[in-house]
């Protein structure tokens, strides 16, 4: 195997594992009653409004978006010359703010069915909008969401030690 | 769990001054508590909502039947919680369901005109599942139909059984946000809200005649809200389940005299069947009192399968057969944890620790406390619940089901369970909280379980030991006969070595245990309309605290009085069968429902509202009417 070919299989097992344990947390926070983010559905109801189809492939989508953000946790250790736990949770620490602060806010303008307060509910737009910091899912969400993306970072940085 | 924005402190009455300005000052709230006939009932077969004549959702849990209430002004006209759109200065109000549906409609006069409002749980049916939409979803429709009206809405949720005030947030365009803990409803309308104090909403506004307005309230439990748009679509959903209730009301067989009474009595346990399990609860409500003390308040919220077994049979005889096949499906998989032996109820998925506790903080209906959650008969040994729940997969057969093999094997586990127990006292049907005893009926429904598993057997091939369950079967005949029967006063008693009698034996004709005009059935019944009548209805065993041990004073009970209408017309006495039967229906609310008990003195009704058991032996009875109508009686009337 070449390194380039070990690398990918290295981001593809790690982002696999990285993206499982911060869904987990996510699905537990919710189900503890803890936070309402539910990331999967979000993504899902991207493409389409059927809920059922919308958990399906909001549920693939994730591990697809945590694959792919996990190459760039790659490019990033790769940057700085090492990988290691605290390092990838350092990381996933600033990742989980830029999603709370700047991506959750920013939703009812990207995604094509969250309802905004401004202009309401309509057909289409019927998703509860998460607000600044994601505070409208639950005033414990920018608690669970730095949590778990601070795990997902830190499980990628673990995770690539093996290879730097 | 606490949560900053839900306050666990019970509030008093909302108190907005008189003396305001304002053209559209709401006024000082004085709430009262409604006879509990004035209620009506909505709901989307997971919840169920009571909603008064007034307007006022007074009883609402959520996300399920069970769950902890959001709306509990039935139980504390106070701090319990309600969500009231109404007339101000209302003079007169009556309410109706749309026919063959669960969505009711209350005009509501005022002073200047008539206000018409709709309301309904929105179903999800089959084709909508795929939809965006709310999980939990009330619309409340308002339209002035006559003059003006000044309309007026009051919001004033309390989760958690009236303990917490949740925060209220206006979110512009998106309406109210109520959350707490992990839950979020929004209040969604285009009449004006104000938060008048902590928690409570109020907005007043005045139509003309054409004028309309939507409120609607919309909850979700740990997941993205979905929030639908006023307008247009609010109305498509209206009808959507208008046309749900129409459908699945077609499938009814029965084309008796009595139809309307009938299908009422099928929505209404229909709307009792939780649909993601197909359990069905034994009633809406918790606590409402059977009498003038809180001695007897208990929590029916929970799936008796004695009470579920007969709402199937119930279901079965009018032709809704893909609900009898989700209660096996239910009985088979939430019962696990017990099989083979039955608790006397489980929760909707099947849970079996439901210790019972009371609510201090809550007044109680009419400030008849206490109010209890959980229920303490759920331990207690009661062996007919056997006899019904065979008699459910006995009737399913009977009508083409099919019974596979674990099913098989699990009725085979009920006949082994009878087989070892049916010496052992019980707590019987009644739930005796006292010493167990011989009761009577229990030991019918041994006898049931085992004959009808013989005729299983017959049919399906359950491979018993037909030699044993025929001895032990003709053992618990000859039981019955020595112990329960008093040949000086030819009559079978409540219980072996008791004198009293108990209107379950009327049982005993429907059941085959002995012809309806056997003499000893016959006595059996004089006496016990003799010793339990009153005015034509029954009691269910002679009232007073000698007989069950618990105080407060009993009324008149529900499913017996249907009981005896049934055991008339197999005896062949139709007009007299017809003439009870028709002023029973005569004691029904208003939008026909019942609850548990008749008042003894008004025949208003008492007790948990609506209740599953008095409308089963309504359509048992009308059934058994339409038969003996046919010119059948006794064991030619079915089961």
């Amino acid at each position: 195997m070449t390194p380039a070919s070990f690398a990918i299989v290295e981001i593809l097992i790690w982002g696999l594992i990285a993206t499982l344990a911060m869904g987990a947390i996510l699905f537990a926070s919710q189900n503890f009653g803890w936070s309402r983010l539910d990331l999967p559905f979000l993504l899902g109801t991207v493409f389409t409004g059927e809920r059922h189809a919308a958990n399906v492939l909001g549920f693939t989508l994730t591990i697809l978006v945590g694959w792919f953000i996990a190459f760039f946790y790659y490019l990033f250790f790769a940057a700085f010359g090492e990988a290691n736990w605290w390092l990838g949770a350092a990381a996933g620490f600033v990742h989980g703010l830029l999603v709370l602060t700047a991506l959750l806010p920013l939703m009812p303008y990207i995604h094509p069915r969250v309802a905004s307060e401004y202009d309401g509910p309509s057909l289409r737009r019927r998703l509860e909008p998460p607000g600044f910091l994601g505070l409208h899912y639950g005033y414990r969400t920018p608690v669970v969401t730095l949590i778990a993306q601070t795990v997902y970072g830190a499980v990628l940085g673990a995770g690539f030690e093996l290879v730097f | 769990m606490s949560d900053a924005s839900c306050r666990s402190e019970p509030q008093g009455n909302a108190q907005v001054p008189r003396d305001s300005a304002e053209p559209n000052t709401s006024p000082a709230f004085k709430w009262d508590y409604p006879p509990i006939g004035d209620y009506a009932v909505i709901g989307d077969c997971r919840t169920i909502a009571l909603v008064s004549r007034e307007g006022s959702v007074d009883w609402l849990c959520l996300p399920h039947f069970s769950a902890p209430s959001w709306f509990a002004a039935l139980l504390d006209k106070d701090g319990g919680g309600r969500f009231a759109v109404r007339v101000r200065e209302l003079r007169q109000a009556a309410h109706r369901y749309v026919a063959d549906t669960n969505v009711l409609v209350t005009q509501m006069h005022g002073p200047g005109g008539t206000m018409q409002l709709t309301d309904s749980v929105s179903v999800i049916s089959e084709d909508r599942a795929l939809e965006l939409a709310p999980e939990h979803e009330l619309i409340r429709l308002v339209e002035c139909t006559e003059g003006e009206v000044d309309v007026e809405v009051f919001f004033q949720p309390r989760p958690h059984y009236g303990l917490s005030v949740p925060k209220l947030r206006d979110r512009g365009k998106l309406g109210w946000q109520c959350v707490c803990n992990g839950d979020v409803a929004f209040l969604q309308t285009d009449i004006p809200l104000r938060e008048i104090e902590p928690g409570v909403l109020y907005g007043t506004t005045r139509l003309r005649a054409g004028d309309k307005r939507q409120v609607v309230y919309g909850y979700c439990e740990n997941d993205v809200s979905i929030i639908a748009p006023l307008g247009p679509a609010i109305e498509h959903r209206v009808e959507a389940t208008q046309r749900w209730w129409k459908q699945w009301s077609a499938q009814c067989l029965y084309e008796g005299p009595y139809r309307a009474a009938v299908l009422r009595s099928a929505l209404t346990l229909k709307l009792l069947t939780y649909s993601l399990s197909g359990a069905v609860i034994a009633a809406a409500t918790t606590s409402l009192p059977e009498g003038d003390t809180g001695d007897r308040n208990w929590d029916y919220r929970y799936c008796w399968l004695r009470d579920t077994s007969l709402v199937l049979q119930s279901f079965i005889d009018l032709g809704f057969y893909a609900e009898s096949e989700s209660f096996l499906a239910w009985m088979l998989h939430a019962t696990r944890l017990t099989q083979p032996r039955l608790q006397v109820m489980y929760d909707i998925y099947g849970e079996t620790a439901l210790t019972e506790r009371e609510l201090p903080h809550l007044s109680g209906y009419r400030n008849l406390g206490p109010v209890r959650i959980g229920n303490g008969a759920h331990d207690q040994l009661q062996l007919d619940i056997y006899g019904d729940s065979v008699q459910t997969a006995y009737d399913f057969v009977d009508r083409g089901g099919y019974l596979d093999r674990y099913e098989r094997r699990l009725l085979r586990g009920f006949g082994r369970v009878v087989l070892n127990c049916w010496r052992l006292p019980d707590a019987g049907i009644w739930e005796i909280r006292g010493e167990p005893r011989h009761n009577t009926y229990s030991k019918l429904m041994c006898w049931t379980t085992l004959h009808r598993l013989l005729e299983l057997d017959k049919r399906v091939g359950l491979k018993l030991d037909r030699d044993l369950y025929e001895r032990e079967l003709q053992s618990i005949r000859e039981d019955i006969d020595r112990h329960a029967y008093d040949p000086a006063r030819n009559t079978y008693v409540g219980y072996y070595g008791g004198t009293v009698p108990d209107a379950s034996l009327l049982l005993m004709a429907r059941y085959g245990f002995l012809e309806a005009r056997d003499p000893r059935m016959v006595g059996t019944y004089r006496f016990i309309e003799r010793e339990l009548g009153v005015d034509g209805l029954l009691f269910r065993y002679p009232p007073g605290a000698g007989y069950d041990g618990v105080g407060g004073s009993e009324n008149l009970f529900g499913i017996c009085c249907f009981w005896l209408v049934d055991y008339l017309a197999r005896l062949g006495d139709r007009d007299k069968a017809q003439r009870l039967f028709e002023q029973l229906l005569g004691y029904a609310s208003d939008v026909g429902l019942y609850a548990e008990e008749f008042d003894l003195h008004t025949k208003a009704p008492l007790g948990n509202f609506p209740q599953a058991f008095t409308h089963v032996g309504l359509i048992t009875a009308a059934l058994s009417l339409e038969q003996a109508h046919e010119g059948r009686r006794g064991q030619e009337i079915s089961k």
